[in-house]
């Protein structure tokens, strides 16, 4: 995979804010001190006065985008999963999500890929908590092409959006001509008859891997992207319980509450199958390059291989 | 509206959120009649806004960040014919309109729901940054408890106002002395607030929330005030108008039984007959 393109999701929102304040005069970007590492600081250098700098203070900065969406703006309040979802937490839930008011979070710097800056930064909590808020969409985009669409597609859904970003530069996997995001719509990127592995974000790419290895042991893995984790594309879901033998889920994120959980919420529901998640199994993290923390943790493809194998 | 006419809405207020108070049987009088006097203000003075059209684009905003005071920004929102006096009566009651703390998606003329303390701020901060992004000439009003400071938050939201120098916003501290546990001063003490309030670059005024010449001053002084935000401190008395309430902490978030609520009505009749006397 050598040749393939990657960018970091944090910078296809960078990018993608830009393309959407030069369609919109009321798109205006929040950040809390984090500009050059969310990188809405592109956004900045072409639209500095739609740029607004709160600090260091995620929980008023997620009041002030209330405020500025109260009056026709549609903010895109920017810092990192762990302070945007987690320390502001309270704030999202009772000034975003309770009067639905139209404001987009842009989370980056979410899982393990945040690398050497360790386990207080690496947010593996946020899908969980943003789960629970009613009136919150949640997209975890796999790609820069994914992420880009995703953007655009929070601009046009009235109403809060969760949207999260890595750091880590992802393989792009959607560089086609056909591609076209819908929000709420799970996408089969393989085929599959014997297995399903569900991801998101991130993991995406390395469920695309894995699938591969398995198809040499001769398992026929069908490969499903998650991107919208609320609302979830439930008949996709059921799909994959009745055709095939059991449902593996990947997310950079604890198995507790995110994808895993969603995924087993929807089986239990509507036709019980077996499930294996693969997450963060309730612990934290630890500094080191991003890609030796995805290997320890069995996040990279090979882990991925290893745990359907031992958990076939 | 002159001086007596405004006393005498704020004496009708009291009696709309003492009387919806003993019929929700719950909720928090002692502010709600703190604030009274200065919510009476806001609605029949300062702020243009229009019963009629609630949503109206260049209508001045109000935030109660101190939401659980909601039985005076209710009480006047029905006064002012948003909607029906008998709405007052069904507060706090399953499936009606009127919740414990303000809910915007459901009661016309309420511009933010509020109620978990410190939030408030930070909403009317993005309103008045939003009129000021767009050149538009609208004023944010937010009114927060002398409690509600000690949340952090308020200061993050400070910070910013005064850094942006928002001087279409106008920040209203009801300083009634008392939060649930007691004396503010006791529990976690916010004093000196005015001195807070510059330190964080807003002009300060001091006054009695009680007193509607002071207010207006005050008000009129705030929107004379350019290049940054002011800040209000509106010294008030907790419960004020009904005497058992007055200066008490218990009477923070506890309803009037049937014999309590005669002699509160009892108190606000008496007042309303002096007014009518001057």
């Amino acid at each position: 995979m050598s040749e393939v393109k990657k960018i970091a999701t944090r910078e296809s929102y960078g990018n993608a804010l830009v393309e959407l304040g030069r369609e919109h005069d009321n798109v205006v970007v929040l950040d809390a001190d984090l500009a050059a590492a969310t990188k809405t600081g592109i956004f900045k250098k072409e639209f500095p006065e739609r740029h607004i700098d709160c600090g260091i203070a995620e929980c008023n900065m997620i009041g002030i985008a209330g405020g500025l969406s109260l009056t026709g703006k549609v903010p895109f309040a920017s810092s990192f999963a762990m302070f945007a979802a987690g320390r502001a937490f309270e704030q999202v839930r009772n000034t975003v999500g309770y009067p639905k008011l139209n404001v987009k979070i842009g989370a980056t710097h979410a899982g393990i890929s945040v690398g050497e800056d360790g386990a207080t930064h690496q947010c593996n909590e946020d899908i969980a908590l943003m789960r629970t808020i009613p009136n919150m969409v949640i997209i975890n985009p796999a790609d820069d092409v994914e992420a880009k669409a995703a953007v655009k597609a929070a601009y046009e859904h009235v109403g809060p959006v969760y949207l999260r970003f890595g750091r880590l530069a992802a393989p792009v996997i959607n560089d086609n001509p056909e591609y076209k995001f819908e929000l709420g719509k799970g996408v089969t990127l393989r085929e599959g008859k014997d297995i399903t592995i569900v991801a998101t974000g991130l993991e995406v790419s390395f469920a695309l891997e894995a699938a591969e290895m398995l198809a040499k042991d001769g398992i026929d893995a069908r490969v499903i992207n998650i991107h919208t984790i609320k609302p979830i594309d439930q008949d996709i879901i059921v799909k994959a319980a009745k055709e095939t033998k059991k449902i593996f889920t990947v997310e950079e994120h604890s198995i507790i509450g995110g994808l895993g959980s969603a995924v087993c919420d929807v089986v239990c529901d509507k036709h019980p199958a077996p499930v294996y998640k693969i997450g963060m199994r309730d612990r934290f993290g630890e500094s080191g390059p991003a890609v030796e923390l995805l290997h320890k943790y069995e996040l990279d493809a090979e882990g991925i291989y290893k745990q359907v194998k031992e958990n076939m | 509206m002159n001086k007596l006419e405004l006393q005498k809405k704020a004496n009708q207020l009291r009696k709309h959120i003492v009387t919806s108070l003993h019929a929700a049987k719950c909720g928090h009088p002692g502010g709600s009649l703190s604030a009274a006097d200065i919510i009476t203000y806001l609605y029949f003075e300062e702020m243009n806004v229009d019963p009629k059209n609630p949503k109206k684009e260049d209508r001045d905003r109000f935030v109660l960040s101190k939401g659980h005071v909601a039985p005076a920004l209710y009480s006047a929102l029905a006064m002012k014919g948003y909607f029906p006096e008998e709405e007052l009566l069904k507060l706090r009651k399953t499936g009606q309109m009127l919740q414990g703390h303000p809910d915007m998606k459901g009661t016309p003329g309420v511009d933010m729901s509020a109620g978990s303390l410190g939030q408030g701020i930070s909403v009317a901060v993005g309103m008045a940054l939003s009129a000021k992004l767009s050149n538009e000439n609208y004023r944010v009003y937010t009114l927060l408890g002398d409690g509600e400071i000690q949340e952090g938050q308020v200061w993050e939201a400070s910070m910013f106002a005064g850094h942006r120098k928002l001087d279409n916003l106008v920040v209203i501290v009801d300083n009634n002395n008392l939060q649930i546990d007691g004396s503010v001063a006791d529990v976690c003490s916010p004093y000196p607030i005015a001195d807070k309030f510059k330190a964080f670059n807003f002009h300060v005024i001091e006054i009695d929330g009680h007193d509607f010449d002071a207010i207006e001053a005050a008000f009129n002084e705030a929107r004379a005030t350019k290049g940054m935000p002011t800040a209000i401190i509106a010294k008030t008395i907790k419960g004020k108008g009904v005497s058992f309430m007055e200066n008490q902490a218990s009477w923070h978030g506890a309803a009037p039984n049937d014999e309590q609520y005669a002699v509160a009505m009892e108190d606000l009749e008496k007042e309303a007959a002096a007014l009518c006397q001057k």
